[in-house]
């Protein structure tokens, strides 16, 4: 057993978390954010160039690393609230093409969004599915030699910046069949595809995507037809560990501020850290940190592990996040009193990102449901 | 005892009802119930109405030009009006300044300033948290320093609630430094139009502009403006607090949300099923709804010792305790009940001809931005910790 950073591991660190200090302060990232893209195509450079992008993917298309150094960069983006659509294309995006890829498909994609030319996107969720990976009502078609495009795909983040959108489509079954599930690549460009674009709570960029008798070919099927709820259901367990990691980073920025803060503003004559009822409170912060923290080791530890036991891990972990979460940032912002609650303070911005990160590939109680059922 | 509403409230019920139905235009119905932000015309225009009915001031006494309800009319009159998606009335003039006047004032202070607040001629704000003044409120240090008929005021307040709206403000100001930090603050009513007073936007987390600072440069206020005695402003600070506080409950407003919140869990698809029949869901739901419910009767309760002459105590910190709890539970959930369409924050572009709708299903509408702005209600009229201190002191005397 080691928890330890290999030296890699740790250079990687140092890395990312310089990055975030020195170029990624907050006024900096509230302008970032603010801006038409929701983030900056200069920091997209500088992570492509840093070898942030190929963090995870194959060596043979440029990749290094694994779970742990996605770890490692994710916390980072927590840290600095990161608005770039990291989650969206290397971990979401460039995962499914992995895991379920042609050579060709591999070749063109994964390569070039290692170098920062390609962004991608994810469309899973639907206006009617909830949390259910395996609620997919839009269709696809064969005709001809490819396929027509039909549905609506609901709050894809990143998918006004991407090049291309991998959306989940029905190739046959009813809407709620494990069997049947495709993935397609598309071109954002595509004829019939529509985006409604939009800025989300936590400061980042959403759309709904609309397919209407949008046409792809043979080669925009990304894995096998019909059999793809596996592969979406490992790749989205990649990224709750991915977002577990995010969350630490959120998490452990408001511990330090509120535990400062609690520090420095005095009433009654007294530092408010004095008052045992706040001193009580940042300690119950402080255990869901932690807690939080050895899950997201855990599942980070576990995603090569068998289907059930990762599911397990991703489930349980997510669980912790979402509740812990949602804790931190509450609590930072009660504590911090009506300054919490301003758009001045960073304190609010994380408040609302990791609630976001709660509700994101389904929330506590939907995998909390899915921890009793693999563990009955 | 008796919980049943005799014949004659049950007349009034229907009475307020009907009014509701005849006189609440329907665009603040829609404002309201879509969770939109109400311009100050908004507010206005709803407490005009009511003052014409002379329905504007329930609880004050008929001499003031309330109309001296009794709880259970109170109650009645909250739980139609929020059924009826009745914009709020704000707390400022009518539950806070107004009691102070029509119980310190002297009978120019009530002549004057009574009636204008009923009908809406005068926005009040509240001027009492300080930068350095918050749970800690009696170390505030904005100084009023007599010269001759006037005070002449120094100093900042903060969390100012629609104070860009307002007409007037009132203030408790430091009129003596030295000895214990209560007995030396005064209660003072500022025009908003006295030079030297300057209004700053805060924007909070929902990216709304609900409070602001004020700033006091040297502006002259007249020693007539004060209520009561001088360096006895603490006293009528806290009297205001516990009406503030006892009005906090807002039951029919939480009824109103949970019904709502009810509503959309309805109507939500989760994957097959609607979003209420998920035992999960809707046991967090029916939790909220029995701690809705005891708050109701604590609340009753509370109001009818209030009406057999008994103040409100260290009770009214219970009913701000459980009110605001209960009220975030319900956002809260309203935004689970979402799903993934909590995220969509786009700032309405609401320009007339503009054709903006909200991501999503029609009942999203703002509903990200309650539960934002919500997290500040255990924070502002005492923070819950304090709410907390109080009990412990005044009720269990530890």
């Amino acid at each position: 057993m080691d928890f330890n950073l290999s030296e890699e591991q740790q250079l990687l660190k140092d890395s990312v978390d310089r990055f975030v200090l020195d170029d990624y302060d907050f006024e900096k990232r509230r302008k970032t954010s603010n801006s038409d893209d929701g983030f900056s195509r200069d920091n997209w450079k500088t992570f492509a160039e840093l070898g942030w992008l190929a963090v995870g993917l194959p060596e043979e298309y440029g990749g290094f690393g694994g779970p742990v150094e996605t770890m490692i960069v994710m916390e980072a983006i927590g840290r600095g609230l990161v608005t770039e659509p990291y989650l969206p294309t290397v971990i979401l995006g460039a995962g499914l093409v992995a895991e379920a890829g042609t050579d060709a498909q591999k070749e063109s994609i994964l390569g070039a969004v290692a170098e920062g030319s390609c962004m991608l996107a994810f469309g899973y969720a639907e206006p009617t599915s909830r949390f259910n990976l395996a609620d997919v009502s839009t269709t696809a078609e064969k005709k001809g030699d490819g396929y027509v495009l039909n549905g609506h795909k609901s709050v894809v983040y990143g998918a006004a910046a991407a090049d291309k959108i991998i959306v989940s489509a029905r190739t046959s079954g009813g809407v709620r069949d494990n069997d049947g599930i495709s993935l397609f690549i598309v071109d954002n460009n595509t004829k019939g595809l529509t985006r409604r674009d939009y800025p989300t709570a936590d400061g980042l960029r959403a759309s709904e995507v609309e397919m209407e008798n949008v046409e792809v070919g043979a080669d925009a099927l990304l894995g096998t037809e019909g059999a793809a709820l596996p592969v979406i259901e490992k790749v989205v367990d990649q990224g709750i560990a991915a977002l577990c990691a995010e969350a630490v980073g959120c998490m452990e920025m408001l511990k330090d501020e509120t535990n400062e803060y609690l520090k420095t503003r005095k009433q009654f004559g007294v530092p408010i850290g004095k008052f045992q009822v706040l001193q009580h409170r940042m300690v119950d912060c402080f255990i869901e940190l932690e807690q939080s923290r050895s899950m997201t080791y855990m599942v980070t530890l576990k995603l090569d592990e068998d289907t059930e036991s990762r599911r397990k891990a991703a489930s349980s972990a997510k669980a912790q996040i979402g509740k812990g979460g949602v804790f931190i940032g509450a609590q930072s912002v009660q504590m911090h009193g009506g300054m919490g609650m301003t758009d001045e303070l960073k304190i609010s911005h994380y408040y609302k990102r990791l609630m976001q990160i709660d509700t994101m590939f389904g929330n506590r109680d939907w995998h909390l449901k899915q921890f009793a059922a693999l563990t009955q | 005892m008796d919980l049943a509403f005799s014949p004659d409230e049950q007349a009034f019920r229907s009475e307020v009802r009907a009014f509701l139905e005849a006189e609440l235009p329907d665009d603040l119905r829609h404002k309201v119930r879509q969770r939109q932000e109400l311009a100050r015309e908004d507010y206005l225009c709803w407490q005009r109405i009511l003052h014409a009915r002379g329905w504007i001031a329930g609880s004050w006494p008929k001499e003031h030009g309330g109309c001296d309800w009794t709880p259970a009319q109170r109650h009645i009159f909250d739980e139609e009006c929020h059924a009826a998606d009745a914009p709020p009335l704000l707390p400022f003039g009518l539950q806070m300044v107004g009691p102070v006047i029509y119980t310190f004032g002297r009978p120019d202070q009530k002549e004057f300033f009574l009636p204008r607040l009923l009908s809406g001629e005068h926005w009040w704000c509240q001027g009492y948290s300080e930068p350095g003044s918050g749970s800690d409120l009696a170390s505030l240090q904005t100084a009023a320093v007599r010269d001759g008929d006037d005070y002449i005021i120094n100093g900042q307040k903060i969390w100012t609630s629609l104070a860009h709206h307002a007409d007037w403000i009132f203030c408790l100001v430091r009129t003596q430094k030295e000895g214990k930090q209560q007995e030396g603050i005064s209660f003072l009513l500022i025009d908003m139009k006295t030079p030297g007073i300057t209004v700053r936007p805060l924007i909070l987390m929902d990216q709304g502009h609900h409070v602001n600072e004020v700033f006091f440069e040297n502006v002259r206020v007249p020693v007539a403006n004060r209520i009561g005695e001088e360096n006895k402003g603490w006293t009528y600070a806290k009297f205001l607090l516990g009406n503030e506080r006892a009005g906090i409950a807002e039951v029919a407003w939480n009824k109103k949300l949970l019904q709502r919140l009810k509503e959309m869990a309805a109507d939500t698809p989760a994957s097959g099923d609607r979003l209420l029949d998920d035992a999960v869901f809707s046991r967090k739901v029916a939790e909220t709804e029995v701690k809705l419910t005891a708050l109701e009767y604590c609340n009753l309760r509370i109001l009818a010792a209030m009406q057999e002459g008994s103040p409100p105590g260290g009770e009214a910190s219970m009913l701000k305790l459980l009110g605001s709890e209960v009220t975030q539970a319900i956002t809260e959930l309203t935004v689970e009940a979402l799903g993934y369409y909590a995220a969509p924050y786009e700032l309405a572009d609401r320009t007339p001809g503009s054709n903006w709708s909200p991501v999503g299903p029609d009942a999203a509408e703002g509903v990200m931005g309650q539960h934002l702005f919500m997290r500040a209600i255990t924070i502002a009229g005492g923070s819950s910790e304090v709410q907390k201190n109080i009990i412990a002191k005044m009720v269990l005397g530890l």
